[in-house]
């Protein structure tokens, strides 16, 4: 697989690491640290990922590279990467 | 009559160099350009190997990698590899090759009884005797490998070196047939990057083994002046004795060069093999057609070959694998191999043709007086381990479904089948190509690609030479286009004759007089027969894919080059549906098979990972250290004097820090240098305890979580300014460490202004710890160290034996202790230094395992208790989490099994009678003696003599064990059945009022 870093390009597989799903946002903290809990949302974020067929929006890091992270947008069953991009923007393409 | 089945001239072998070889410890000659398989036939050798199940002998059925019975041992030793092809192995001097699959000979096998009892073993047979009982299956297995069994591999270590390659380039061409050369050609003309690949020694794919021409020159000179021209090329890279194994996502291809295979031995700077990866923006396939064996009666007999491999050693090799064939064709093709055959002194006793209709393609070889038989069938084989005597044939009835009127014998020596060709689709459909049936030639062909490839020749079905160079050229241009190379066009081909293989007449199984029951093999590699595969379908098995795995058709090592389409088309007419519902199995790289060792390439022993010394490696060594690796670090474990053991070693060192002064190397801790406006805040939500308020010239512990509530790593932390912190990780956990504090800042808090970069090689860290450190850094640094100057967790940045550099006063060991850090180039000078004005401080190194017994002595997590199962409370932690603020893993902490009062917490051991010592990774029990399975209370994570306290100590994760302080349980291993009582103390055993590191 060529995966292209917004930063350095077009650079292969083993450069990179796969950091999980980007349309997971962490919860926000409680406005008192003390509120703090384990409940149902914190769970979700923790624990459950969805494993969708198709295009998927992904965090890699080029960690032999640049060492930033980026968003991918993945297909996940022929390893089509249709966009990818810094984490503060939006991925285009694929069918979704 | 001669024993030589070699012509009397022709081939492209060079007659000049005779090489000898022994097969089954007889010796043989063959000569330069021979494959073992040739030279095998021409000295008359048929019997290669003896097959899988039923042991039946079998011979060489191709001249390619398509080979499903002719597989050798080859070589001896350490070298040694089975299941090898012997159509496509070179011949060398000396080459030792010996048979497969038959004890103790190939020809007295005592398995082949299974033979006379094939009744009994059908399709599915191992799966319905051995399965049950259950517990019987490994006895049944043992059995099943030593009989049936597929070679032997090395038990020695490879001798051979194998090397990895990374390419790119604008177009890939696999295969250096007439196709693929043109397409080389017409891309490079256009100033494309081009590697070409081909598995043979010699370019030019099928027409090595025809004696065609291009224009007016014979083939394989037009060939080889391709090959001078191509060559000349700046931009061409041609890659023989390689093939295309693996087509993987985004055009990345797996190459195998075979650069020292046909060598004695690669030696020198050879590898024996290089495993290449490429890019290529565009690929064109040009991979050709394998020619598909008919399904009759004991057609496995040795001597009975595909058409074309008869025809190619005949013209290619000057070999005759028979002296009287009798060919059995459904299409034109072997009509041109009957004609070679004949010019190369065979005699022709019949082609059996079951067409109806005769084509041009019988003309001249009937002028030469060879009978052809229309509309009749070979459906028997004649012969033995000793090879073919002849064959049976009979006409068909009209509706060419069953044998009819009187059976025709006839004497040979050799059987040549043509079944139609199949386009060897494999890479194609590994890129995901859709494939799509094509019932005229009865075969699958390329539909839609997927990546960037098309392909051209043979393997799109594309029959008959001047056709495949014009497609070939077509193809290579369009590719260079795709690739940017918009000049790029089709060179001009020459102009040759395009024979194809006229109409084919499908006949999957060849019918059998009635009440016959001979074996008609589909899969020769899996003594798959047309009748297995008949029960599976009576038996249920709809899917192609589960008739596979059942008959195990198609799942030998050839991956069922020659039975896919005979399988699944046998298959199609037992479900009455027909082949493109059918569909067809997956086809899976590697192409042939890629040896382990290329694949590992230099990454073996050493070279497995990097290795990584400290600055002060060298004097390590100088000093007499054993080394031990830690992550990827050789670390020194203790420095052993003469006349001491390695106890001696370790327990000296340890009471030398505890009374004088001990230095150790602890450069391979992970460092990050943190800074930037929110540094301060941004460790703060990264550790379970404040950081915000650490004051400037302070350094503290800290515990960090991952987000599911588990201790993730520790390590403490300094502020050296507002803006300015340096983070230390344990040794294992420094990538992590920092790719996690870089995701958090990317990804989580992208808000934080803050930088963190790795700077573990760029210090030299020493600690210097014992009750006279403090003097020894004070004779080699102005800065004030004293208690007040730099009290415990304080850090300075000073001058230090001339240096700039750091001193932070912390301590692992549990003494009056103190970390210097200096650039990496000081150490050396500086760790020297400190040493030689320390000696009558009697300072000494010490190592990992002094470290280590100190730290447990001590009750310092050493590693295994951060197993990612325990949380802060469980290590004892507990007091020291916030709940002023929020950081990563806090909302998990309060999930209730976290709660829970019975967690395995950390404790320390002491062993009860004080002699036995403390098992390493010993389970932790009430009673060894109790009833098995019992409950599992904890594990032993650390265990040592402490020459300090005089007793066996430990540290163990046990549930509860907080509040089980002084009650006794049982360290017992279920490995060495070591066992020990022990007590469950606290772990802090060696001054756990922390007076000396204070003081
Ligand atoms: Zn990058």
């Amino acid at each position: 697989m060529l995966i292209k870093c917004p930063w350095c390009g077009d650079r292969a597989l083993q450069e990179f690491s796969y950091q999980g799903d980007a349309t997971v946002a962490r919860p926000p903290e409680p406005a008192d640290p003390a509120d703090a809990n384990w409940d149902d949302e914190w769970y979700q974020f923790v624990y459950l990922r969805d494993d969708p067929k198709g295009w998927h929006d992904e965090v890699w890091h080029h960690i032999q590279g640049c060492r930033k992270h980026f968003k991918a947008r993945r297909h996940t069953v022929t390893h089509v990467i249709a966009d990818t991009a810094p984490m503060s923007e939006e991925l285009k393409g694929g069918d979704k | 009559m001669s024993r030589s089945y070699r012509t009397a001239e022709g081939g492209r072998i060079d007659r000049s160099k005779p090489l000898s070889f022994t097969f089954d410890d007889v010796r043989y000659t063959g000569f330069q350009g021979d494959t073992l398989a040739s030279a095998l036939l021409a000295n008359g050798v048929k019997l290669i190997a003896r097959s899988f199940k039923y042991h039946r002998p079998r011979g060489i059925m191709s001249a390619g990698p398509e080979e499903p019975c002719g597989m050798v041992q080859l070589r001896e030793g350490a070298r040694t590899e089975p299941n090898i092809r012997a159509t496509q192995v070179e011949l060398f001097d000396g080459l030792v090759a010996s048979s497969q699959n038959r004890w103790p000979s190939v020809k007295w096998d005592v398995n082949s009884i299974n033979n006379l009892f094939n009744r009994m073993l059908p399709a599915g047979f191992y799966y319905k005797t051995f399965m049950w009982p259950k517990a019987m299956w490994m006895t049944y297995e043992e059995v099943i490998r030593h009989a049936a069994g597929m070679g032997r591999s090395a038990d020695q270590p490879d001798p051979d070196r194998y090397e990895h390659m990374h390419a790119y380039c604008d177009v890939l061409v696999a295969g250096g047939g007439p196709a693929g050369l043109m397409a080389a050609k017409s891309a490079a003309d256009s100033g494309a990057r081009v590697i070409l690949v081909d598995e043979n020694p010699e370019l030019g794919g099928y027409l090595r083994g025809r004696n065609q021409k291009v224009g007016a020159k014979s083939a394989m000179d037009w060939v080889a002046s391709v090959h001078v021209e191509l060559e000349a090329m700046e931009n061409v890279t041609i890659l023989s004795r390689t093939t295309v194994a693996s087509y993987y996502d985004h055009n990345m291809l797996v190459l195998n060069e075979h650069t020292g295979d046909h060598l004695p031995t690669a030696d020198g700077w050879t590898p024996r093999q290089r495993n290449w990866k490429v890019w290529a923006k565009q690929v064109v396939l040009a991979t050709g057609s394998i020619e598909r064996p008919l399904v009759f009666g004991n057609n496995d007999v040795p001597g009975v070959m595909l058409t074309n491999a008869i025809q190619a050693y005949a013209n290619q090799y000057g070999v005759t694998p028979g002296r009287n064939a009798v060919v059995f064709t459904n299409n034109d093709s072997a009509y041109e191999a009957v004609l070679d055959m004949h010019d190369a002194g065979m005699r022709i006793a019949a082609v059996v043709d079951n067409r109806t209709i005769e084509t041009a393609a019988t003309k001249p070889v009937r002028e030469r007086g060879i009978p052809v038989f229309h509309n009749h069938v070979v459906f028997n084989v004649r012969g033995n381990k000793h090879g073919v005597k002849g064959v049976e044939i009979m006409a068909l009835n009209e509706a060419g479904d069953h044998v009819a009127g009187s059976i025709i014998k006839m004497d040979c020596d050799v059987v040549g089948m043509s079944g139609g060709w199949t386009p060897t689709v494999h890479l194609f459909s590994q890129s995901r190509g859709k494939l799509r049936w094509m019932e005229d030639i009865t075969t699958f062909v390329p539909d839609v690609s997927f990546q960037q490839e098309r392909s051209a020749g043979a393997c799109k079905a594309t029959w008959g030479l001047n056709s495949c160079l014009k497609e070939g050229a077509k193809a290579g241009a369009e590719a260079a286009k795709a690739a940017g190379f918009d000049t790029a066009k089709p060179v001009s081909s020459p102009k040759s004759s395009d024979d194809g293989m006229g109409e084919i007449r499908a006949m999957w199984r060849v019918p059998q007089p009635p009440h016959s029951h001979l074996k008609r093999f589909v899969d020769f590699q899996d003594d798959v027969a047309a009748s297995d595969v008949e029960l599976a379908i009576r038996e249920g098995y709809t899917s192609i894919e589960h008739t596979k795995r059942y008959t195990t058709l198609g799942m030998g090592t050839d991956q069922g080059k020659t039975s896919n389409v005979n399988g699944l088309a046998i298959v199609s007419e037992e479900l009455d549906k027909p082949i493109p519902e059918v569909g067809h199995t997956t086809f899976r790289p590697p192409y042939t098979a890629v040896t382990m060792g290329a694949i590992t390439g230099t990454e073996r022993g050493h070279h497995f990972s990097p290795t990584r010394r400290s600055a002060l490696h060298e004097w390590h060594k100088q000093a007499g250290a054993t080394f031990v690796p830690a992550g990827m670090w050789m670390r020194p474990q203790y420095y052993q004097q003469p006349g001491e053991s390695m106890w001696d070693a370790i327990y000296r060192e340890t009471l030398n820090v505890r009374t004088k002064v001990g230095m150790f190397d602890v450069s391979p801790l992970g460092k990050i240098d943190i800074q930037g406006p929110d540094s301060a805040e941004f460790l703060n939500r990264c550790y379970i305890n404040g950081f915000g308020k650490l004051p400037v010239g302070k350094c503290r512990y800290g515990v960090m979580l991952r987000e599911d509530g588990m201790v993730f790593d520790d390590g403490t932390t300094s502020r050296l300014s507002e803006n300015h912190f340096m983070m230390t990780t344990t040794t294992a956990k420094a990538g992590p460490v920092l790719q996690h504090l870089e995701y958090l800042l990317d990804v989580i808090w992208p808000e934080l202004n803050v930088h963190v970069v790795s700077v573990t090689e760029e210090w030299c860290g020493m600690a210097v710890a014992g009750p006279n450190s403090r003097e020894l850094l004070a004779r080699c640094t102005d800065a004030d160290i004293s208690n007040e100057g730099l009290p415990f967790m304080g850090v300075a940045e000073v001058d230090i034996c001339g240096v700039p550099g750091r001193i932070y006063r912390i301590s692992f060991s549990g003494e009056l202790a103190y970390e210097v850090g200096v650039s990496s180039d000081w150490g050396p000078h500086v760790w020297s230094t400190l040493m030689e004005k320390g000696q009558d401080l009697g300072v000494a190194p010490y190592g990992t395992e002094a470290m280590s017994i100190m730290r447990i002595e001590k009750g310092h997590v050493v590693g295994a208790e951060l197993n990612g199962r325990t949380t802060a409370d469980d290590l004892g932690f507990g007091g020291m989490t916030s709940t002023k603020k929020a950081f990563i893993g806090q909302r998990s902490i309060t999930k209730p099994a976290f709660l829970e009062t019975d967690r395995k917490q950390l404790t320390g051991l002491k062993s009860v009678d004080g002699k036995t010592k403390i098992p390493r990774g010993a389970q932790i029990v009430a009673d060894p003696k109790g009833r098995i399975p019992m409950e599992q209370l904890g594990e032993v994570t650390a265990n040592c003599y402490s020459p300090n306290l005089k007793e066996f100590i430990g540290l163990a994760i046990v549930k509860g064990a907080r509040d089980r302080k002084g009650d006794r349980l049982w360290a017992f291993s279920p490995l060495t059945k070591e066992c020990c009582e022990v007590e469950l103390c606290s772990p802090h055993m060696y001054d756990p009022e922390g007076e000396r590191l204070r003081g």
